[in-house]
């Protein structure tokens, strides 16, 4: 009775392996899809606020960002550590008056769009919680001179109890 | 010539480069979608245009945020959780009182046929108020009280409009489809009803303790 014998000398027999690829390029497919690059990197730090009231922002070919806060650690051995804005990639460095700097921005972004989209051009706000609101209120001023009156305040998702 | 047979190339390397891809999409994805509050700026006034307009007090619901983040509404101060209350108490009205905003009879129509609770038209006949929030905020108030103080005041007009969109459509406001023409004049329709009437000053200075 040698049930538990060692099958010695008995190689265990192949997987087939050919669908491996398959599988992995399925996967692959999923990804590329799925993906999307961020072609800018943000260089001030910004935590959102958290609301309540969020909509996903459809259509991101319309939109344009703008960050508003503290710079990180190697951005702020150049610029100090006074809050910055920051236009879709470029840094708004705080010599003179950046707020000039914004209306142009909304200009050559709105150029970039194509002529039926141009009136529905979305501004985003990505703003550090802690910021002053007299720094945004002076970029809605500008943002107003230059016609891009659609703005979204980012934010996250807050989760209440339904009591109140 | 004669047809020689081409070797076959081997695949068993090919899993490996799928995976090398299929590591670096891992890596660079990133699945977040941008959420936000979405508002309109007021456009820019004209050089030479009269900017004053004459609204009746009571009509006014002034929502202050002072330099040390304090909430005062209507002349008391409160707390940001039951600014919302308040805000729907605003623009509803619903004891006809002489302190909140005056409210106008108005007919809005709605496409026919779609609500058991309209007439046949589909034009409904009721009440709408006149009331603007006016929200004011001071240069040293913090962004992210800012923007929560101007979402309590959009939860309260989105719950306004969902409660009226459920009651006729059976429907949440949220699930209203824009690109389904009946729909949008649905939207259309409530949005007539609930405007979103909060207008944001010019930035000043108001001060406050710090």
């Amino acid at each position: 009775m040698s049930k538990f014998r060692k099958a010695s000398g008995k190689s265990l027999p192949k997987i087939n392996t050919s669908s491996l690829p398959d599988i992995v390029f399925m996967l692959l497919f999923f990804f590329m899809v799925a993906t999307t690059m961020r072609e800018t990197e943000v260089q001030v730090r910004v935590k959102v606020p958290e609301v309540t009231e969020v909509k996903k922002l459809e259509k991101k070919s319309l939109v344009s960002y703008i960050y508003i806060g503290r710079p990180v650690a190697h951005v702020a051995k150049m610029y100090g550590t006074e809050p910055l804005i920051q236009l879709n990639d470029k840094l708004v460095s705080e010599e003179g008056i950046p707020y000039e700097s914004i209306q142009d921005f909304v200009l050559f972004e709105r150029e970039k769009l194509p002529e039926s989209d141009k009136s529905r051009m979305v501004i985003s706000m990505r703003v550090d919680q802690d910021i002053s609101m007299g720094k945004v209120d002076d970029v809605k001023q500008s943002l107003r001179r230059a016609r891009a009156l659609i703005i979204n305040y980012s934010a996250r998702k807050e989760y209440r109890d339904q009591g109140r | 010539m004669a047809s020689r047979e081409t070797p076959e190339v081997n695949g068993g390397s090919l899993a490996d480069i799928a995976f090398l891809l299929l590591i670096f999409f891992l890596v660079t994805t990133t699945m977040d979608t941008d959420t936000g509050i979405t508002r309109l700026l007021p456009p820019e006034p004209e050089e030479n245009q009269e900017t004053l307009v004459q609204v009746n007090k009571r009509n006014v619901l002034v929502v202050l945020l002072n330099r040390s983040d304090l909430l005062m509404v209507g002349g008391e101060v409160m707390d940001r959780l039951d600014l919302k209350l308040k805000t729907i108490e605003f623009f509803t009205n619903p004891l006809n009182d002489q302190a909140l905003p005056e409210m106008e009879q108005r007919e809005v129509p709605f496409p026919p046929g779609r609500s058991s609770l309209l007439p046949p038209d589909g034009i409904w006949t009721g009440r709408v108020s006149k009331g603007v929030i006016s929200l004011q905020n001071d240069r040293s108030t913090t962004y992210g009280k800012y923007l929560q103080v101007q979402n309590e005041l959009v939860a309260a007009v989105n719950s306004l409009r969902n409660d009226f969109c459920n009651l006729y459509f059976d429907k949440d406001y949220d699930e209203l489809n824009t690109n389904n023409p009946i729909e949008e004049e649905i939207q259309l329709g409530i949005r007539k009803i609930y405007k979103m009437n909060i207008s944001e000053s010019e930035p000043k200075s108001i001060g406050g303790r710090n």
